[in-house]
This record gives structure tokens, C-alpha cells and sequence, in this order.
């Protein structure tokens, strides 16, 4: 265990927090607030294009502190491994991870590793926490609990190609396709937005459950009308042409790079043109606004000008008969 | 997106919305047969478009909706046997039967496999030639013969862990059946998918005998809307007659090979519909010469008894007679998450496409 610490995590992790190698890493944080999170991947399979289990562990973390204003500095990395995955397959893993990390500029400080006997969990689980510094000016973000209607929702580029990404990695379909994830992490294109001073009332990343989700959450707890113009969202055109065929909804499919803002109306131009110098939000678009009708209800404004509701998933989406 | 953008176009939909409102007179009911119809009207929120007197009913078109408790209840039977797989379109494994689901099942560790098509079955077949596969047949002439096929090839390859356990239907008995009952309907959109393999001469009888429009349709909103307004032409003109607007599919012959692969395979036979009962050679049941591959009569398993949902009108709702909106349970006790009834299950049934997007 000894050599797999120092010779894979300490390697390619390597940082002065990590090398002490106590049982706690001791952490230098400003005064004030401070973002905390965790969470746990689990994905089949563990590569895919675009990206790679480790890859999304940082990415998920990284963004999760991001979309709450934070600044993300520390994320913690535990392992569970089934017995038998090879070593160059973690490696790999490992790999990404650190150069995610570094891209990200987060320090991996701590981690764990367990291993199970086969059959006791599939190939690789990684579990990562984070830390990222609050400024005060931000702590609104995480609640939205200064968003009203008027306010205008922007995400940040093309939906749907992380989820169709997994589901033709899995074959799922017999699907020859060049998508790939969008599995990022966003908390530069963050900061550039938010050191522009524009009023950022929400932020989200739209993963499991999709674009459609997220908007259901926004319209439920503040008690405002959501309304998305279809038109306005960007969608690959390879992105679409798979889940027509298979039957889904690319607004409940989900993204591992994508986020949602909702921006005071006179900032928009300025969050949009911020966003378009980034190499993430290149394609990224005011998608809809907050409004004072419908509270509580999410609505589609659809290509065609017909109205509909969006509601949440309940489960998986399932692929149709016919 | 080619071949789909043109059909959803923004322009040509308003004028023919503006075409719909200039022809029509006093209410009209149109039927929408098929549950793909049915997603995709609300799915673009096409009813929010339509002039309020055009009254769109959904039909008994959604597979899945008129598939009888019996065979959910036998599918999870069978999903009850060590040495069973089930591989099912993934729409049918969280309708509920009389006390669990395919879904359920499934999480107590049942092997039930989603797939798109029965030629995946097959392959999970020839993977595991230990165990008997069984795949769930259901669906109406556009899925039929491709089970055919299916078994067919199971023939030929001597798969014989392979089997098929069919609900299969065809279409235009409920059709009728629907008129026969009283259900006051204007014009059908008929189905476009099931006419791409029978061609347009099954519907004879609609406007023949019963005087009601008929038009085959396409599933995109341009589609949609051309069919309204060609049914609308037939209503004000009272000349009935069967049209097709999915002409860039559907052939008047329809697919012969598909039709002769189905026929060769399967026969009709009296088959039972929720909201129905028995109508007379609505179903497809295995010809004796690949009764091999028929689960019913290969594989002998005990059912349940089948235990009816209280409230749940879905019966109603497939006939048109009712709207979603008409059932108590609606949204409180039957919804997306916690379905009772199979209307509410699928994407093509009309509770779950009302509750999604029309709430």
C-alpha cells in the first residue's frame, strides 16, 4: 500500500500539503466564509470520450464549489478499487486527475484508498471533497435568494453531450458517433464572470437530470415563473440527431461542463460577452428569464411558438417503443 | 438538423396554424391514434397553437397503455425464474401489474434487459445459452415485424433458448371498435408508422363505412398541423376519404416484405385491449410452426390473479371518451413517479404526456 501511495497518488499529486503525509493536511484559509462539498462518482464505463472517472471527480468538485461563488483551493480524493483493475488503468486515472487539478488550480491534499474483493464494486469509485474560499460579497449565489423576476438565464454552451456521450461509450444502441463529454471544470470562466462585477443572483451546474431540472428547481424555491425559449438553447447538431433516434428529451440528459445563471437584466450583455472569451462559453446564450406569472412552474416556449410545461424527471429516462 | 428542421419550421407552422383558423367550423373532435402522435403534439405544445374549438383526443394508439395487466403479470413471473431473462423495450418495465413491475423485480435482482430492438434479444440469447431469453413482444403492425423477423432468424440460427412472449396488436379493430361505441369523432390522424408497413388501405372502412375523415400523418409539428388542415378540408367538404400526408413514408401498398414476414409468423387472433375488452382478431398470436419460440406455450409459469386499480380511468381515457384531467387519481395519486395506471407510464400515453407537459 505504501508503494501505491508514494509511487502513483504522491507522484502525480505532489504538492507540499500532500507530502507531509500526516493523517490530517493542514490548510491555509483566509478569514471569513468558506464552501464546503462532496461527492461520489460512480460511472460505467470509467473511460469514455471526452474525459475519464478521475477527470469527472475534480471537474464535479471543482464546480460545485464554483457555482456557489466560491473559490475552489482543496479537494480531498478517497478510492474504493475492485480487486484486479489493472495498474495502468489506474494510473491513467491518477493521471487525469492531476492534470485536471492543476488546470483548475486546486490542490489534491489528502485521500484514501480501499481495496474490495471482485464483484464488490465495478472497477473504480472515487469519492472527492472540497474547499473553496467564499467571498462575502457572493454568499447569495449558493440560495438565489436575490433572484426576481426580470432576471435572465444564460448557460454557458450545448447541452446534452456528456449524457450521450456515456450512453454511446456503453454501445447503448450500437452508436458510431463523435461526441464527446463536456466534462470541464468551470471555475476560471467563473471568476472572470464574476470579477466583472455583474450581478450574478444563481448559479448551478445542470449535471444529473439536465438543463430541464434545474430549471424546475429555480421556478420551485423561489416561487417565480421559469420561461425557456427553446430556440435560444444550444444543442450539437450530432447531440440531437442521437437522442431523436433513441427517444430523449437532451433537455433531462445530463452535462458535466455546463452552468446556468441568472443574471440581473442590464448585465447580460457584459456576463455573455465575458463568457464568449472563454474557451467553455463560446457558444453561451441567454436561454430565458425569470417572470412573475407561473410561480412555481417552469414553461418552454418551443422552436414551433407553442407553450408547454417543463416538469422534472421522475427516474431514468426511458427510451420509447416506436 | 436535416430532414427535421424543415418540419418544425417556425413560418411554414404559423401559416398553416393561420390556414387552420381560416377552414375551420364550429367544434371538431380530431382523434390522434398513436401515442407518438400524442408525445409530440404536447411535447411542442401544439393544443397551445390550435384554435380552442378543435378538440385533439389522444387514442388507443400508446402499446404499452392497452398491453392487459395479465401480460405484466406474466412478464414478471417469468422475471421470478433463475434461469429467465427478460430483454424488453424499455418503455414496459415500470408499468405496474397487479402487485409488481418489471422495474421492481429488477431491483430484487430479476435479470430484465432493456433493449431497442429484438435482434439485441437474440444476441443476449446466443451470449447466454444456459439460460431462456424472453422477449417481450408487444406494439402495434410498426414493431411486429420486426419480432417476426426476430424469431425467424432464431429459426434459422436453431436458437433455442430464444422466446417470445407477444401482445403484438394491429391497429384498425379499436379503430372501429371506437366509432361502434359512440365515440363522437370528426377525423383521425392516423398512424404514420404503422401505415409505413400496411399502407394506407387497412382505414378503408373509416370513411367507407363509419363517414369519418381519415389523413396519415408524420410525428414532426409540420406534420401534425398539414394533417388538421387536410382533415378539416375533408369535414367541410363531407367527402371522406383516406389521405396521406406522410407521403415521404408511407407508400398506399405499404412494406410487403414487412407484411409478409409478420403474416408468415404470426396469425390473428382475438386479443383482449384495456378500455376495450376482447375485439375479434385484433392480436397476433405465434403460428404453430415457431410455436417453439412461444414463450406462452413453452414456458408454463403461474400468474397472479390480475387485481384491477381502483379510480383509475385509463379505459376511458384511450377511448377518448375522457381527458386526463377527468380522473380523480390524476396528479395525486397517479403520477410520473408513482404511476397506476398505464396511461401515466409511458411517453406516448396520454397521462404521462399531459402531466409532463400540459399540467
Amino acid at each position: 500500500m505504501h508503494t501505491l501511495i508514494s509511487d502513483l497518488f504522491i507522484k502525480h499529486f505532489d504538492n507540499a500539503v500532500l507530502t507531509q503525509q500526516g493523517d490530517s493536511a493542514i490548510l491555509d484559509l483566509p478569514p471569513g466564509k468558506t464552501a464546503f462539498t462532496t461527492d461520489s462518482y460512480v460511472i460505467d464505463p470509467v473511460f469514455f470520450p471526452g474525459g475519464d472517472i478521475g477527470k469527472l471527480a475534480v471537474c464535479g468538485t471543482v464546480n460545485d464549489l464554483a457555482v456557489a461563488g466560491a473559490m475552489p483551493r482543496y479537494i480531498t480524493a478517497a478510492f474504493i478499487i475492485e480487486e484486479g483493475l489493472p495498474m495502468q488503468d489506474l494510473e491513467r486515472i491518477v493521471s487525469s486527475m492531476a492534470k485536471e487539478a492543476a488546470k483548475a488550480n486546486v490542490m489534491i491534499v489528502t485521500g484514501d484508498t480501499k481495496v474490495v474483493n471482485k464483484g464488490q464494486c465495478d472497477k473504480l469509485f472515487i469519492n472527492t471533497a472540497g474547499i473553496g474560499e467564499l467571498d462575502p460579497s457572493h454568499t447569495h449565489i449558493a440560495s438565489g435568494e436575490t433572484m426576481e423576476a426580470g432576471d435572465k438565464i444564460i448557460l454557458n454552451g450545448p447541452i446534452a453531450q456528456h449524457g450521450m456521450a456515456i450512453m454511446a461509450a456503453r454501445n447503448f444502441g450500437n452508436f458510431n458517433t463523435s461526441i464527446q463529454s463536456d466534462c470541464n471544470c468551470l471555475n476560471h470562466l467563473v471568476r472572470d464572470v464574476l470579477n466583472t462585477g455583474a450581478r450574478i443572483k444563481f448559479m448551478r451546474d445542470a449535471t444529473r437530470g439536465g438543463l430541464a431540472t434545474v430549471m424546475c428547481e429555480m421556478a420551485s424555491h423561489r416561487e417565480l415563473g421559469v420561461l425557456v425559449n427553446e430556440e435560444d438553447v444550444p444543442v450539437d447538431d450530432n447531440v440531437r440527431g442521437m437522442c431523436e433516434l433513441l427517444g430523449f428529451d437532451p433537455f433531462y440528459v445530463a452535462n458535466e461542463g455546463k452552468l446556468v445563471m441568472v443574471v440581473h437584466p442590464e448585465d447580460t450583455d457584459k456576463v455573455i460577452r465575458t463568457m464568449k472569451n472563454h474557451p467553455l462559453g463560446k457558444q453561451a446564450a441567454v436561454i430565458g428569464e425569470l417572470t412573475p406569472d407561473h410561480p412555481g412552474q417552469a414553461t418552454l416556449q418551443t422552436a414551433i411558438g407553442g407553450k408547454r410545461i417543463i416538469d422534472m424527471l421522475a427516474g431514468e429516462q426511458l427510451p420509447r417503443i416506436c | 438538423m436535416k430532414y427535421i428542421d424543415e418540419y418544425r419550421n417556425k413560418a411554414l407552422v404559423k401559416n398553416l396554424v393561420k390556414k387552420i383558423e381560416d377552414v375551420v367550423r364550429g367544434e371538431v373532435s380530431l382523434m390522434e391514434v398513436c401515442g407518438g402522435h400524442t408525445w409530440a403534439i404536447q411535447k411542442f405544445g401544439i393544443p397551445s397553437l390550435l384554435p380552442e374549438n378543435i378538440r385533439l383526443l389522444s387514442g388507443p394508439g400508446c402499446p404499452v397503455c392497452v398491453t392487459s395487466k395479465r401480460f405484466i403479470d406474466q412478464a414478471v413471473a417469468y422475471s421470478r425464474l433463475d434461469d429467465v431473462i427478460i430483454a424488453t423495450f424499455g418503455d414496459l418495465v415500470r408499468v405496474p401489474g397487479s402487485s409488481s413491475s418489471l422495474d421492481l423485480e429488477k431491483s430484487k435482482g430479476a435479470d430484465v434487459r432493456m433493449v431497442y430492438s429484438v435482434i439485441e434479444a437474440l444476441d443476449i440469447a446466443k451470449k447466454h445459452p444456459d439460460k431462456k431469453v424472453i422477449f417481450l413482444g408487444i406494439g402495434f403492425e410498426t414493431t411486429a415485424p420486426g419480432t417476426a423477423a426476430g424469431i425467424k432468424n432464431a429459426a434459422a440460427q436453431e436458437a433455442d433458448n430464444f422466446f417470445v412472449l407477444s401482445s403484438h396488436k394491429v391497429m384498425p379493430p379499436a379503430m372501429g371498435a371506437l366509432i361502434d361505441e359512440g365515440v363522437k369523432i370528426d377525423g383521425y390522424i392516423a398512424p404514420g408508422h404503422v401505415s409505413t408497413i400496411t399502407g394506407s388501405g387497412i382505414y378503408a372502412d373509416i370513411p367507407e363505412k363509419y363517414g369519418v375523415a381519415c389523413v396519415i400523418s408524420g410525428f414532426e409539428p409540420v406534420d401534425i398541423l398539414q394533417s388538421v388542415y387536410m382533415l378539416l378540408q375533408q369535414i367541410n367538404k363531407q367527402v371522406y376519404t383516406v389521405e396521406i400526408q406522410y407521403r415521404r413514408t408511407v407508400k398506399p401498398e405499404g412494406n410487403q416484405l414487412a407484411l409478409q414476414i409478420m403474416d408468415e409468423v404470426f396469425e390473428p387472433v382475438d386479443d383482449w385491449w384495456r378500455g376495450f375488452g376482447i375485439l375479434p382478431a385484433s392480436g397476433l398470436g405465434i403460428r404453430d410452426r415457431y410455436s417453439r419460440f412461444d414463450a406462452n406455450r413453452m414456458i408454463p409459469v403461474e400468474v397472479e390473479e390480475t387485481a384491477d386499480e381502483k379510480g383509475c380511468i385509463c379505459g376511458e381515457i384511450l377511448k377518448g371518451v375522457k381527458k386526463p384531467h377527468d380522473c380523480k387519481l390524476f396528479g395525486k395519486v397517479c403520477n410520473t413517479t408513482n404511476p397506476v395506471g398505464a396511461c401515466m407510464v409511458s411517453h406516448e400515453g396520454a397521462c404521462n404526456a399531459y402531466f409532463r407537459f400540459n399540467a
